[in-house]
Parts: C-alpha cells; structure tokens; sequence
C-alpha cells in the first residue's frame, strides 16, 4: 500500500521499522526526544521503544557519535543524530578520524554500520552557525558514504539502506523538506545507495542538483520548456558512492550540464560533479559547465539578505541560459582549434 | 616525582578488593611474569629495529609500562573489549594478540595484524576484542563507553576497557565520555596510564595539580591510584573494577603511575634534549616492574633464578621467531592500495 506523508514523517518511519525489525538498531542524539529539536522525525519513538533506545543526549557531540561507533563495533546499528549539521563539527574528529578510517585501517577486519543523521537547517533568520550545509567535507573523506534524500520516499528508502549498510553512512535531510508530500509505501523498502535518480528527461540540457535543489531546478525546467528547451534533471541522491554512469550518460547526452548544490561554491561538491563530467565527457561538452551554489560567503541573518543568499530555481535558470549562449561559441571555437 | 603518594581507596572499589593478594593463584601470577617478559623482549628488540632503520613508521614503545596492560588485561575475559591508542603494542600482546603479526604489522607485511595498512599506532585484533587502537590522543575512550552501551543493551556481561594516558585527560572527550559513562552507569573501565609525560611535556607543566583520580571523582566515578610498576596491585584495581562493571554497578577509574623508560616516540630516551633527566629516568628504572615482580616471585617460592632465565630465553626465542616470519612475509601488493575503504555484508568478529 502507498500513501501519501511528509519527508518528516517518512524519516520518521524509517526509524520506526528498523527499531522493530532489529534489536540492534537504536537512536541517540540532542534533542531526539526534544520536541523542537528534529521536526516530527522522531515523534513517539521514545514512547514505542523506550529511553535506552532513543537516547536524548547531553550536548556531546564528540564522545556521542564515539559512542555510537564504538556500538557499532560492538554490534549495534546505532543512528547519531546531529539536529543541526553546524554541531556535528564537534564529531568532525571521530566521524572522519575514525569511523572513516577504521575498516581499511584495520585490514578490513572490523567494520563501523553507523548512521550519522546530520540535518541542514537553513533559513529563519538562523544566521552563520545554525544553516550550514558540509556535505562536500564528508563526501570529501573516503570510508563515509553520503545520502541526501530530496523525496519522501527517498527519504525513507535511504534510511533504511543506511541503517542496513555495514558502512558508516552520513545522512543529511534538510528541514525545508519536512513538509513536503509524496508517495511512500507502508512497506519497508531500500532506495539503493550510490544510484542517482532521473527527475525529469530532456534532451538539451542536464541539471545535476542534490537535495533541496532538487525541487528548485524541477521549477526551472517547467519554465525553461516553455523557452523551447528541454531539461533532464539527475537527483544525485547519493554523493557518495557517486552514480557516475547516469550523470555522464545524461552528459553525453545533452553536452550541457549546470551542477546545482545548496553549499559553498568553493572546493563544493557542485566542482566535484563539473570536474567528473569534464573529465570523462568532455568530447561531448559543447558548453562550459556550470555550477549553481551559495556565494562563498557564511550564512547572513537578515530576511533580504537570505533572500539573496539562498540559490532558487531563478538562479538554475539563469545559468542554463547563460550555457546556451556560450554553447554555439563554445563548439566553433573547439572546431577550429582541432 | 615518587608516583607512589596518595594510594586511599575512594568509595566504590571497597578495601575487600585489595585482599585478592593471596588469593591470585600462582599459575595466574606465573603467567602475568611470562606476558611481561614478551612486552619487555618485543618492545627492546623493536627499539633495536627502528635504530637499523629496519622499523620506519612511528614506532611508540611500552618499555616500562607492562605491568598496567597485564595487570588489566589478566582481570579480563576474551569476549571483553579493549581500546587502546599510539602506544599499544603491550594491551595488543597482553590481552592474547599474536605476536608473528604485531611485528609483520609493524614491518608493514601482508599478513600483519591491520594488513600493513595500521603500523604501530594502528592495532586490531577482534578475535581477542581488541577492536582497533586508535592514534587521536583520546577518542578511543569514547568508543570504549560506547561499546560498554552496546554490551548493557545487549544484556551480556561483557566489559570494555579503555586504555590512554595522563594527555589524554586533557581531551574534552575524557569528560564528555565520563559523563556518559556515569549517567548511563556503564560497564567501562576507565584505565589511565598516568607516565608523566604527554608527548615531550611534564605533567606540571600542563596541569595546576597532578590529581587525576580527584577529577573523575566529580563525575560519580570511582577512581583509584595504583602502582603501576606493581603488576599484582594494577591486577586487584582491575579485578575489582571489573566485577563491578560486570555486575552492572556502573564504571571505574583506574590511574596506574607508571613510566616509559624510552622517549616519546622510537627508540631514544628524550635525555638528549633536556626534555627529561638522568635522575628521573635512573630512578624509574630501578623501579622495573619486572624485576621486582621476578623478587616477589622469588620471595614466596614461586620463580627461581633458572627458570626466570629459561623464561626469559623463552621469550627472547618467540620474539625471534615472530621476527623471522614477519620478515619472511609478503608486502602488500600495489594493487591492495585501495582495496576495503567500504565494505559489503560484514559482521565484525569478535572474543
């Protein structure tokens, strides 16, 4: 059966099926039990399984995610819950001096199946350090996976694969997803790590976006294809392992590819994505490619200044225009220095 | 400095602890001698290593230190946890870790413990729970509390110990993994291998006390000072300790006053530099913990001056042949290089 629920909610269930399949899957974290803290994600948990296997924390951030590694060797499947990705910083140490290292450190005979739930947080006047995305340091340090769900039915299906991996896993929901709606069965499934999905086809342009610009570069290609152009968008899904095959696929496809990731533009995971398709399509680039980010600047706290700060479906436009005015530049150019 | 002040019983591990003495039987205290011995060759034949230039990662030894990791590990059983840091060769050999592939590990063989990918600083051995050693000056106290949470959710007996040093005290995650430890009343012992040294600096120059115990106490922690030069005393702390954790009464804290004989990291003394004196290194040594465990030994019957020496030859010979077959292993090949950064459909296995 499928119905309709909120990204929220789906997090939510996720959590909820895992804890009942498997004594060994348990949440800890800040605010897990807070009823602010994490949207309605955990809602009711608590009550259902108790407070040993929802474990509202003391503001530790290193020695809980050490805790929950640690579990994880001691076979757990803890998930680590960081309400706001900026907190997480403080289990930086343990996330990528650890968990990351620990099984090909060790020969491959230990492995650490931990979930670390970090959530994006941006907006309301939140300011600098309440609204940070980091999923380009994670993506960045080789023995974490990354996931960032843009679906409700992701959303879960994600979850659920991260819990189950043998891997740490990095998982990073975005509050300006809770609300939205969308189909996902009362059934417990997988959303596969490391397989992107195909938003929408097109054949004259590729917008590669992670996350919430999922849904902005959705709008931008509704109102591109009343311009006659046609937009494929690839939800990346998984940064990490990085479904190379879609993105270079739908890159060879159109020649054209605007990469769009609510981060930093510097050294972001948007570069990542640019520099793979540059270096492995580049005979069928007819178009520099281009990135769609935050300006390299921290997050501001006054409602104008957000507005200008935050990339929308405005800015995807802009930048699959500006493509398609260098395209037919680009390709001559080419042509003649052959 | 004497580390012998200020050994009062806190509240918690109750002076019936103590009274273990006569009873640790002789084939377990004959046994704590021989782990001992195997450090004290290892550790010396590896410094002999690093000077040929033989030995090349960093190379942290234990020299000095084998009564606290015997002393610990003796209380434990092999489905218990250790985590240990950059200096673990002992807590690796003493809780039961194979000594062909400690030292194939450290001359960056194939069949090392880690596979050649950890070196020294980079220790695991899960069929003996040793769950890997990690080189972050106190980190590895956190995934000790937290293996303690799984053992407790797990409703097993199982103890998990962390082992680190007076520097690591001065990590904030020593108290946030202090706290959780107390507030979730978790079967973890606390082993602080207080050697008066962090790195090149005294304690006095980092502390405004050298009261370690005092701090953890704050944190409803029982918490012990022992000799750790005396194996039979570190072993009674850790018996007790233990016994406590497994009976579900909550963590300890043990702070064994020890001291490395070498310098920080390889093979000198840390003389050179001034870092440290004659005097004070002379005087640690005259304290060798096995040589006056080989004493009591002596004194109540139970080792004689021969067969001290045949032991001794016993472990010079295994260390020998550990060496042997380390060197006569492969490297890894070039194309290991990226193999496990992830894995698929493992389950770790462990004690």
């Amino acid at each position: 059966m499928v119905r309709e629920i909120s990204y929220g909610m789906a997090i939510n269930e996720a959590a909820r099926q895992m804890m009942e399949q498997d004594d060994s899957v348990f949440l800890l974290g800040q605010g897990v039990n807070s009823p602010w803290y994490v949207g309605n994600t955990t809602v009711g948990l608590k009550d259902k399984f108790g407070p040993d296997r929802v474990f509202d924390t003391p503001v530790s951030e290193n020695a809980v995610t050490g805790l929950a590694i640690g579990a994880a060797l001691a076979h757990m499947r803890p998930v680590v819950v960081h309400p706001r990705m900026d907190f997480a910083l403080l289990a930086v140490e343990q996330i990528m001096n650890q968990a990351s290292n620990w099984h090909y450190m060790f020969g491959g005979k230990v492995n650490v199946p931990v979930v670390i739930r970090a959530i994006i947080n941006r907006g309301g006047e939140q300011a600098a350090q309440h609204s940070q995305a980091f999923q380009a340091i994670y993506a960045h340090s080789p023995g974490l996976k990354v996931v960032m769900p843009s679906t409700p039915y992701d959303a879960k299906g994600l979850l659920i694969a991260g819990i189950k991996d043998d891997n740490p896993v990095v998982y990073i929901d975005d509050r300006w997803l809770y609300d939205v709606q969308g189909d996902v069965p009362v059934d417990m499934y997988e959303v596969p790590i490391g397989k992107a999905a195909l938003r929408r086809e097109g054949g004259d342009v590729t917008v590669v976006a992670t996350s919430y610009m999922v849904r902005e570069a959705m709008d931008a290609a509704e109102r591109l294809a009343g311009q006659g152009i046609e937009t494929e968008v690839i939800d990346v899904r998984s940064l990490k392992p990085l479904d190379r095959e879609m993105i270079l696929a739908s890159a060879k496809k159109t020649g054209r590819v605007v990469a769009a990731d609510g981060a930093w533009l510097t050294c972001g995971f948007a570069a990542e994505i640019s520099a793979m398709v540059v270096g492995e399509a580049f005979e069928d680039l007819i178009a520099p490619v281009l990135r769609v980010t935050l300006p390299d600047a921290p997050a501001p706290m006054s409602s104008s200044l957000e507005k200008a700060y935050y990339p929308a479906s405005k800015n995807i436009e802009n930048a699959v225009t500006r493509v398609f005015t260098w395209s037919g530049s680009f390709k001559a150019a080419r042509r003649e220095r052959r | 400095m004497d580390g012998n002040e200020d050994h009062a019983m806190p509240g918690g591990l109750q002076s019936g602890d103590r009274e273990l003495t006569r009873e640790i039987p002789p084939e377990t205290l004959l046994s704590m001698y021989v782990a001992m011995l195997r450090i004290r060759e290892a550790e010396e034949r590896l410094a002999d290593m690093v000077t040929t230039g033989e030995v090349r990662c960093p190379t942290h030894l234990y020299t000095g230190q084998e009564a606290v990791a015997v002393g610990v590990c003796k209380a434990l059983r092999d489905d218990d946890y250790i985590f240990g840091n950059h200096r673990s060769h002992g807590h690796y050999l003493a809780k039961g870790g194979d000594l062909r592939q400690l030292m194939a590990e450290i001359l960056g063989r194939k069949t090392g413990c880690s596979r050649g990918r950890g070196g020294s600083m980079h220790l695991v051995a899960p069929e003996i729970g040793l769950m890997g050693t990690s080189a972050m000056v106190g980190s590895g106290i956190a995934l000790a509390v937290g293996a303690a949470m799984a053992f407790a959710m797990q409703g097993t007996e199982r103890v998990a110990v962390a082992f680190f040093g007076d520097g690591a005290t001065e990590e904030g995650v020593f108290y946030e993994s202090l706290n959780l430890a107390a507030l979730r009343r978790l079967p973890v012992v606390f082993v602080c291998e207080n050697n008066l040294y962090s790195s090149h600096m005294h304690i006095k120059d980092r502390r405004p006390a050298d009261n370690i115990p005092e701090i953890v106490r704050v944190h409803s922690i029982p918490a012990v000072r022992v000799d750790g030069n005396n194996v039979m005393e570190v072993y009674q702390a850790a018996v007790g300790a233990v016994r406590n954790a497994r009976q579900r009464k909550g963590p300890a804290f043990i702070e064994c006053r020890t001291y490395r004989w070498r310098g920080h990291v390889g093979p000198n003394y840390d003389l050179e530099k001034g870092l440290r004196s004659k005097e004070e290194l002379e005087s640690w040594m005259a304290r060798c913990p096995i040589k006056s465990f080989s004493s009591e030994l002596m004194s109540k019957g139970l080792l004689s001056q021969s067969k001290a020496n045949k032991l001794r030859a016993e472990a010079m010979k295994e260390v020998d042949d550990a060496i042997a077959w380390a060197r006569d292993s492969p490297m890894p090949t070039e194309t290991e290089v990226t193999h496990d950064v992830f894995t698929s459909g493992q389950r770790n296995v462990d004690g």
